[in-house]
C-alpha cells in the first residue's frame, strides 16, 4: 500500500511544481520575441534534430541585463531593506504581546491565542484595504486628528504605510512562536534564579530570553522571507517609489509583457531567498542536535 | 499569576493595533455617505448595492467551488503525501519528494504564480476556474501534509501494526485504525486548504483567464481605485462569517475534548 500511495502526490508536484521551474529556468535563458509566446527559441519536444540549436541560443543574456540595469539592483535591495525593517518592528511588536500572553492565567491563554489567530483566518487584502480608509489623506487617522487640532499627515503611498501595512498582515506570524516558546518555558528557572541573587532583568536576559530565541528565530523566518516577494501591500499602500522585487516581476511580465526578463528576475529573487531558508535549516539542525 | 502593568499595557496597545483597524471597516460599512470620513447616518444600503452586483455574487460563487474541489484534492493528496514521509517508506527520490512537499512553503507567491501560469500557457490549457483548482491544490497539500505529518508522528504506530498482525490488509488498517485517528487533522488541513484558497489573490491573479473571476481579484481590481462602501460591506460580511466559523470551530473541539 506505501508503495502505491507515493505515487499520486508525487507525480503532481513533479508536474505541477518542479516542471513549470524548469520552464521559468529555461525561459530566463531564452530571448524576447515579438510573437506568441513572447520569447525564443521555443523548444519543439517533438523534433530532436532542433535540440542543438535550440541549446546554443541560449544565454546568460537577461542575466547580464538585470546587473546592467540600476533599476533591479535597487529593487531586490529594496524589498531585502523593507524585509529587514519590518521583521525587527514586527519582533519588538510582537515580543512584549507574546510574553505578555504567556505570562497571562492559564485560562486565558487560549482566548488569547484565537485572538491572534483570527486576523490570520480572515482575508489578507482586507486587512490591506482597512488600512487604506485609515491612511489616505481624507482618512479615518487625519480626521481623528484633525479633532485633536494636528495637522494631517501624508502617510498614505509612502513607505510608511508599506510598513504599517506589512507588520499587520505578518504579526501573528511573529506572535505565535515566540508564545509558543515562552509558554512551555519552565517558570521554577526564573525564581531559581531569583533566589540566588539575580535582578530581575538580568534574569529575563539570561533566561527567558535565550530560551525563546529558537521562537524568535521561527518567527522572524515566518515573517522575512514571504515579506520579500510581497506584492499586494507595496501595490495598495506603496506609492510610485516604493520598489519591491514581486512589484517588478509582475509588470515585467504583464505591463511589458517581458517574460525572458520576469522569469530570471523570478529565479534571482530565489536564490537570494535560498541563503536564509538554508541558514536557518543549519541552525534548527544545530539546536536539535545539541538537545539531543 | 497575575498580570504586571507593562504586560496589561502591552496587550491592550497590541490588540487594539489588530482590532482596531477591522472595527473601523466594519463601522464604515454601515455609513449612509460614501466618503469615508463623513459619517452620513447608519444605513444598510451598501449592503443592498452588494447582493444586486452580479459581478460581486459571480466571483463568490467561482471563490467558492474552485476552495472546495481544490481544498478536497489537497487533502487527499496530503494525506498520502504525509503518509509516505512519516511512515518511512524507502523509495527513490525521496529526497526530492519531500523537498517538494516542503519548498512550496517558502516559495514567494508571485514564483509560483508565474511559474504555474508558464506550464498552463505551454500546455496550452484553457486558463479560468479549472487552472486556478489545479494551481490552488498545488500549494494547498503542502500545507495539509504538515498538519497531518504532525499528526501521524505523534501516534502510537503499534496500534496499527496490531491490526496488521490481526489479519487487515494494509488498506483496511489504514481506514479502520489510523484515519480515524488522524482524522482531527485531516479536517484542520482541509480547513486550511480552504481558507488559503479563499485568501490567495496573487497566485489565482496569474493562472486565471478572462472566464473566472475570483472575489478576491474582484476586490483587488475595486480597491486600486480607493476606498468603496461596497467593499466595506463585503468584507464585512467575510470577516462576520469567518468569526462565526472559528467560534463554531473552538465551541466542537471543546465539547470534543470534554467529552
Amino acid at each position: 500500500m506505501k508503495r502505491i500511495v507515493v505515487w499520486p502526490p508525487y507525480i503532481w508536484l513533479l508536474v505541477l511544481f518542479l516542471l513549470p521551474f524548469a520552464l521559468v529556468f529555461k525561459i530566463a535563458l531564452s530571448d524576447y520575441a515579438i510573437a506568441i509566446p513572447p520569447y525564443t527559441p521555443t523548444f519543439d519536444i517533438a523534433d530532436p534534430a532542433s535540440w542543438g540549436a535550440t541549446l546554443r541560443a541560449f544565454d546568460f543574456e537577461n542575466f547580464q541585463w538585470l546587473l546592467d540595469d540600476k533599476l533591479y539592483y535597487t529593487a531586490y535591495m529594496s524589498s531585502l531593506r523593507i524585509a529587514f525593517i519590518s521583521t525587527v518592528l514586527a519582533l519588538l511588536i510582537g515580543y512584549p504581546m507574546a510574553y505578555a500572553m504567556a505570562r497571562a492565567p492559564q485560562q486565558w491563554r487560549g482566548l488569547l491565542m484565537m485572538l491572534v489567530i483570527l486576523p490570520f483566518w480572515s482575508s489578507f487584502l482586507i486587512r490591506i484595504y482597512a488600512w487604506i480608509g485609515i491612511l489616505s489623506n481624507e482618512g479615518f487617522l487625519n480626521m481623528v486628528l484633525g479633532w485633536v487640532g494636528i495637522p494631517p499627515l501624508s502617510i498614505m503611498y509612502t513607505d510608511t504605510a508599506v510598513y504599517i501595512g506589512i507588520v499587520y498582515a505578518y504579526l501573528p506570524f511573529m506572535i505565535l512562536p515566540i508564545f509558543a516558546s515562552l509558554d512551555r518555558m519552565d517558570a521554577s528557572l526564573l525564581e531559581a534564579a531569583e533566589d540566588l541573587g539575580c535582578t530581575r532583568m538580568s534574569a529575563f536576559w539570561r533566561i527567558t530570553f535565550r530560551l525563546s530565541l529558537p521562537g524568535i528565530l521561527a518567527g522572524c523566518f515566518l515573517v522575512f522571507i514571504p515579506v520579500v516577494g510581497e506584492y499586494i501591500v507595496p501595490d495598495l499602500l506603496g506609492g510610485s517609489n516604493t520598489l519591491m522585487i514581486g512589484k517588478v516581476l509582475v509588470e515585467e511580465f504583464f505591463n511589458n509583457r517581458d517574460w525572458p526578463v520576469a522569469s530570471a528576475v523570478a529565479v534571482v529573487l530565489l536564490f537570494i531567498l535560498v541563503i536564509p531558508i538554508v541558514l536557518f535549516q543549519r541552525a534548527a539542525e544545530r539546536r536539535q542536535s545539541a538537545s539531543a | 499569576m497575575k498580570l504586571s502593568r507593562f504586560n496589561i499595557v502591552s496587550l491592550t496597545l497590541g490588540f487594539a493595533f489588530l482590532y482596531l483597524p477591522i472595527l473601523i471597516l466594519i463601522v464604515f460599512s454601515f455609513n449612509e455617505s460614501r466618503l469615508v470620513t463623513v459619517w452620513g447616518g447608519f444605513s444598510t444600503k451598501w449592503y443592498g448595492e452588494l447582493f444586486q452586483d452580479a459581478r460581486f455574487l459571480d466571483a463568490a460563487w467561482v471563490t467558492f467551488y474552485v476552495a472546495f474541489i481544490s481544498s478536497t484534492v489537497a487533502t487527499v493528496l496530503g494525506t498520502m503525501a504525509a503518509y509516505t514521509l512519516v511512515r518511512g517508506a524507502r523509495f527513490r527520490g525521496r529526497t526530492l519528494f519531500s523537498g517538494m512537499i516542503y519548498a512550496p512553503l517558502v516559495m514567494p507567491e508571485v514564483i509560483t504564480g508565474l511559474s504555474l501560469l508558464l506550464l498552463f500557457i505551454s500546455l496550452g490549457l484553457d486558463r479560468g476556474g479549472f487552472t486556478i483548482i489545479l494551481a490552488h491544490a498545488t500549494f494547498s497539500m503542502c500545507y495539509v501534509s504538515v498538519v497531518v505529518s504532525s499528526r501521524l508522528v505523534s501516534f502510537d504506530r503499534s496500534l496499527e501494526e496490531a491490526a496488521l498482525d490481526l489479519g487487515a490488509t494494509g488498506w483496511q488498517a489504514f481506514r479502520l485504525v489510523t484515519l480515524p485517528i488522524i482524522a482531527p487533522a485531516v479536517a484542520a488541513g482541509w480547513l486550511l486548504a480552504f481558507t488559503l484558497s479563499l485568501d490567495d489573490l496573487v497566485i489565482a491573479s496569474f493562472v486565471s483567464g478572462p472566464g473566472a473571476t475570483t472575489l478576491p481579484m474582484r476586490i483587488f481590481s475595486e480597491v486600486r481605485l480607493g476606498v468603496s462602501p461596497k467593499i466595506n460591506a463585503l468584507s464585512a460580511i467575510l470577516i462576520g462569517l469567518v468569526t462565526l466559523g472559528v467560534i463554531v470551530a473552538s465551541l466542537t473541539t471543546k465539547r470534543a475534548a470534554t467529552r
